[in-house]
């Protein structure tokens, strides 16, 4: 493949332009300004939203702040670094939860967005041919991400409730799958009513993604590559993955923070003490912060997950842009 | 140009002003009068809806409006949300000037010091403090502390049994002890009907169940000094006999170990299940139309016999109490309106409203109050209810030990056994996660 060079365009010297320069430039100082003046609400707004709060979170971290000072948290004791002591020391209880959150956690994660990009790049690859009805589908497919969050997961709960909900009366009533009706909301099952609604609630925007990025392909290709005899799962190894791997990258990172933080769907599930095989970590933090009132320790949980998630990110960009560079080198 | 330059100049200087405002904290100010014509009140969700609770509280508001010229504006906040709601308020300096909490969390939000003591001088503008039950004021904060809050409505706990299954099954009388009720639950489960109900996955509900059954069994969780004493084995012995009910003896069906949406008192309202262990149930059941013929209620059942004091409590001193928030604008007005909720006449009209016990002494004597269903509560109140530890870390015991029982009713459920050694896993875990004292 080869690139073309960027060319700044040649400027024309006009007559009298050096004798107008010096009245020029105050206009030329505004013009370039002008954008970050424009830019200047937005920057400040974000510094306010989410910075201001980041670093408010981070000194708490280091404060042994409980309910005796959650009225002027800035009165609270400096702790140094014994919150995050408290959170990585594995052998004692609240080091040893917080790993089993982050492991359970970390499982999930990779299941739900595995899943997620599965189906999502299965339906997007079969909505590709024109048939009867595909709009229809492509809607259908579409509710649970069009759904609020509350009402789709709420109605998941009656669902996989153990003596009257739809799934154990699927399960074990009709296809007689199960010898007994599951706890689906309670106990180890939890995981997996927990991934189900996840991946539910999530492949839609796959499928979204990955349906726009299929676009983008020339018909061409699969034209050509058909001539040749290529068959369908060749098309799709050779010629749609490699053309969709911008897009994924893109798509398996967000859906990955969006999966690691997700914090409705297990709220909504289980309440405020989710299950053992069911305890994310977002549940987790909030649950160390705000129903058994350890803000510190819970600021601090929160600053590691930051750093995991931005060394995570971080390693998932430069693995993926040395990747695109080496495709494009060659 | 110079319109943007005056448009960057406002944006820096909002998000200054915002950005102080956010860092301020909450405000540590003592209360003042500033705003005497408004208060704002937090009603907690004690009727069947939000609806239900605004039909009853504001034409008793329009009527304090009337009296005093002081408008009232009234939010009635979901229990899923009130103590993240206080929180909040409590961190910001934000918050409403009177506000309603649940009696159990009083000692919690006492160390907080973001509501007004009720001391000698504030209890006097309010009638006194001899107005009100002792059981229900020990449970409005710490014992060597002025009172966060005043008592507004007070509950107990009490066995409902449905007659009808109960004439059924043979059985002319409720059960008075937990072997008995064992015994009547399976004479019940035999003509195809479930026992008793629980809510398994609701921590509030299995901690004041545990809370009673460790009183039977002479223990505490809380040691004399305050510190958590979960794994004393008379506790473990308590929390064991509670989640046999379901593991051992079978009374509390499985299903059970998931309800946490009071899943167990519809159940009850329908005809499912025989006996419910709950609190002040009356107007729940009757919007749910189970007719108060259909139902009888007697005192929760103890070890040995009939309830009292000591090892013979059988409910915890339940209510909701009214706190004034420290840094209201309004602190006349809202002093004037605790004691307009706690006056004999809105303590009749509230009190009927909820089914619940007024905790003003005077008006339980009331006509409206003395009916035999009222009384087995307000009996159990007087002489054989005790109030949960007025600890400052009471709202991290509820979660951790609620949970550990959540636990252990899931691990019932799914036919795991519930021993000594795991119950007193689960309660040594959960007392590792509370906070040093």
């Amino acid at each position: 493949m080869t690139t073309t060079a960027f060319k700044e365009p040649v400027r024309q010297e006009t007559p009298g332009a050096a004798a107008r320069e010096p009245r020029r430039r105050p206009g030329r100082l505004r013009r370039v300004s002008l954008p970050y003046l424009l830019l200047l609400p937005a920057l400040l707004l974000e510094l306010l939203v989410h910075l201001v709060p980041m670093a408010i979170g981070m000194v708490m971290s280091f404060k042994e702040l409980t309910q005796f000072y959650i009225r002027d948290w800035s009165t609270a004791p400096w702790s140094g670094l014994g919150n995050y002591k408290v959170s990585v020391d594995f052998d004692a209880p609240v080091g040893n939860a917080l790993l089993h959150s982050f492991l359970v956690t970390v499982a999930f994660t990779l299941l739900s967005v595995g899943l997620c990009w599965l189906i999502g790049t299965a339906a997007a690859i079969f909505m590709q041919d024109t048939f009867r009805g595909r709009g229809l589908l492509r809607a259908l497919f579409l509710v649970p991400y069009a759904l609020p969050v509350y009402a789709a997961v709420i109605t998941w709960v009656f669902m996989f409730q153990h003596d009257n909900g739809l799934v154990n009366h699927v399960l074990h009533d009709q296809l007689h799958l199960t010898g007994k009706p599951s706890f689906w909301l309670i106990g180890d099952n939890s995981f997996y009513a927990l991934l189900t609604v996840s991946v539910w609630k999530g492949w839609p925007f796959a499928f979204l993604i990955v349906m726009a990025g299929l676009q983008n392909i020339p018909k061409e290709l699969y034209e050509a590559a058909a001539l040749d005899g290529a068959g369908m799962w060749q098309q799709i190894r050779r010629i749609t993955l490699p053309s969709l791997r911008p897009v994924n990258q893109v798509l398996v990172l967000v859906l990955f923070l969006w999966t690691f933080n997700d914090f409705n769907t297990p709220y909504v599930l289980f309440g405020k003490s989710a299950p053992e095989a069911a305890d994310l970590i977002s549940v987790h933090i909030y649950q160390a912060s705000f129903v058994t009132w350890n803000f510190g320790t819970g600021s601090a949980m929160s600053v590691l997950l930051l750093l995991f998630l931005l060394v995570v990110t971080g390693l998932y960009l430069l693995v993926t842009s040395r990747g695109r560079r080496a495709s494009t080198d060659v | 140009m110079r319109s943007i330059r005056a448009a960057a100049t406002g944006a820096v200087t909002l998000s200054l002003v915002l950005a102080a405002t956010a860092c301020g904290g909450g405000s540590t100010g003592g209360g003042s009068d500033d705003s005497p014509k408004t208060l704002t009140y937090w009603a907690s969700n004690q009727g069947a809806s939000i609806a239900v609770d605004k039909q009853v509280l504001q034409p008793e508001l329009d009527k304090f409006q009337k009296q005093t010229g002081i408008k009232v504006k009234l939010e009635v906040v979901p229990w899923s949300d009130l103590l993240n709601r206080i929180l909040t308020a409590t961190t910001s300096g934000q918050g409403p000037d009177v506000l309603n909490i649940g009696n159990t969390w009083s000692a919690s939000l006492q160390a907080t010091g973001a509501l007004l003591p009720w001391d000698a001088k504030n209890f006097a503008k309010i009638g006194g403090k001899d107005r009100f039950a002792g059981t229900a004021l020990g449970s409005t904060g710490a014992a060597d502390k002025d009172p966060a809050a005043v008592p507004l409505y007070s509950f107990a706990y009490a066995l409902y049994y449905n007659k009808k299954i109960f004439a059924d099954a043979g059985i002319a009388k409720p059960p008075a002890t937990w072997d008995e009720l064992v015994a009547d639950g399976r004479k019940i489960q035999a003509r195809g009907r479930s026992a008793l109900g629980a809510e398994g996955s609701n921590p509030s509900e299995n901690i004041h169940h545990v809370f009673v059954f460790a009183k039977q069994h002479g223990a505490d969780f809380f040691s004399a000094d305050g510190k958590p004493n979960f794994t004393d084995p008379k506790v473990v012995d308590a929390v064991k006999s509670y989640v046999d009910l379901m593991a051992k003896d079978k009374v509390i069906p499985a299903g059970d170990a998931e309800y946490a949406q009071n899943q167990s008192v519809s159940d009850f309202a329908k005809g499912r299940q025989a006996m419910l262990l709950w609190q002040s149930a009356a107007a729940n059941l009757k919007s749910q139309g189970m007719s108060e013929d259909a139902y009888g209620i007697a005192p929760v059942p103890v070890i040995s016999g009939t309830p009292g004091s000591g090892t013979q409590v059988d409910s915890a001193v339940m209510g909701i109490n009214l706190a004034v928030f420290k840094n209201t604008h309004n602190l006349d007005g809202a002093t004037q309106f605790v004691k307009f909720m706690t006056s004999d006449a809105e303590q009749k009209i509230l009190n009927t409203a909820y089914s619940s016990i007024p905790p003003v002494k005077s008006t339980q004597a009331d006509a409206a109050f003395t009916a035999p269903a009222t009384a087995v509560l307000k009996n159990t109140l007087a002489t054989s209810a005790a109030a949960l530890p007025q600890v400052a870390s009471e709202s991290q015991f509820e979660t951790a030990v609620g949970t550990a029982v959540k636990d252990l009713f899931a691990d019932a459920a799914a036919g795991r056994a519930v021993t000594t050694d795991s119950v007193k896993a689960a309660l040594q875990k959960a007392q590792q996660q509370m906070p040093a004292a």
